[in-house]
């Protein structure tokens, strides 16, 4: 694998995870449960958009073959997609929405703290961008996580199991792989298997606070970095992709 | 033949200063400091601008009110190229941009991560509602003394 086969993985990863979660996401738009809430994950969504934007348009730069990030948002199916598996995952519950995004926000603070001193300019300086707006996501998820988890009854049981559930998805994202050995070597980018260690600290802090306990599980699912995911992607795709589908090219 | 003279980056710095931002108009686009550079390369006028945030949605609007603004002064030979980085910063808002916001009744971004008084009443009891408001680049806060909610311009 070339540096830039690798670099160019690494892109749609980062990319299609912000789409992916950026689009679940957005289907809380006047569905939350306050209206300032309402109006966070809408914000949320719409950074994640922008994020999503940048790192795709930087795919398809290094791929070369003239794809621009709506090509590859709009037009790749399933198995070319290359987002986490924690970010498809259906949102459930308030409290489920928000635990994913916190397990998330926490790795990309990381990730893209590294990713600013990356070898290439490009990816440095998009890191530098996203990672200012992701310390304002990772503020509001983890908040929630501490006044929902050490709440009532009620919602301290639904952030539990939040948790649980959430858990064996959120560890594929210290899994390390080819594209990521390739990247790290060259200083392109941390090996995410190192990053594991801050992210428990920072997670263990949050919810020993939420008074949740962290599932003593070492499992992860993997794929999502590969492509193999989940059948909840098909069905994220139909409802985002649907109108390039039936009106190929068609433009504002 | 005819000669024409390019009018000085100065004089199109002056021309942007009257663009305002669509969402917060009574600001311009150099108040906001997206503006990063106007250049004359040969004859063709390159202006960087630099996103807010990376998603915002004002984004292509600007750049289409700025181009709209230039070439109604006659501007022909045009590009307008995005530049992200340094990235964006609070920091970059004109002092005359932070007035105007405030008397617009949004309050201007402090170091401190919180708005230093009331637009409307001047107090300075408050209270956060959300981190996140109606643009990206604001949050909802509200005032004790007077009860009114209001815009903060957030840091960033």
């Amino acid at each position: 694998m070339t540096r830039d086969e690798a670099l160019f993985e690494f892109c749609l990863r980062l990319g299609d995870t912000t789409l992916i979660l950026g689009h679940r996401v957005s289907e809380w738009c006047g569905h939350a449960p306050i209206l300032e809430e309402d109006i966070a994950l809408a914000n949320t969504a719409l950074d994640l958009i922008g994020e999503t934007q940048m790192w795709l348009s930087l795919a398809g730069e290094i791929e070369g073959k003239g794809r621009n990030a709506d090509d590859l948002a709009y037009l790749r199916d399933a198995w070319d997609f290359r987002n986490l598996l924690l970010v498809e995952r259906p949102n459930g519950d308030f409290g489920r929405t928000v635990m994913r995004q916190f397990l998330y926000d926490a790795f990309a603070s990381l990730m893209l703290a590294g990713l600013m001193k990356s070898a290439d300019t490009r990816v440095a300086q998009i890191a530098a961008k996203a990672s200012k707006e992701v310390a304002y996501h990772l503020e509001r998820s983890a908040d929630l996580v501490v006044r929902l988890g050490d709440g009532t009854a009620e919602s301290h049981a639904r952030m539990q199991a939040a948790l649980d559930e959430h858990w064996p998805y959120a560890l594929e994202m210290f899994v390390a792989d080819d594209v990521d050995c390739v990247l790290a070597e060259v200083g392109i980018a941390p090996d995410p298997s190192t990053l594991r260690a801050d992210w428990d600290a920072l997670t263990g802090r949050v919810l020993s606070q939420a008074t949740l306990d962290i599932p003593d599980s070492g499992f992860a699912h993997k794929g999502g970095k590969s492509g193999r995911h989940t059948e909840h992607l098909g069905h994220v795709l139909t409802e985002m992709q649907w109108l390039q589908r039936a009106y190929p090219g068609a433009r504002w | 033949m005819v000669s024409t003279t390019l009018p000085s980056t100065a004089q199109v710095w002056d021309w942007l200063a009257e663009v305002p931002d669509p969402e917060i108009p009574v600001i311009s686009v150099t108040d906001l400091g997206i503006v990063r550079s106007v250049e004359w390369q040969g004859d063709t006028l390159v202006v960087h601008v630099t996103p807010t945030y990376s998603g915002c949605p004002a984004t292509s609007i600007i750049a289409l009110d700025i181009e709209t603004a230039l070439r109604a002064r006659g501007i022909e030979n045009l590009r307008i190229e995005r530049r992200l980085s340094p990235p964006w910063t609070t920091d970059w808002l004109s002092d005359e941009g932070r007035e105007k916001l405030e008397a617009y009744g949004i309050a201007p971004p402090q170091p401190a991560g919180g708005p230093a008084r009331c637009p409307h009443c001047g107090g300075t009891d408050l209270e956060r509602i959300s981190q996140f408001g109606s643009t990206p680049c604001k949050a909802q806060w509200r005032c004790r003394g007077c009860l009114e909610p209001f815009d903060y311009f957030k840091c960033i």
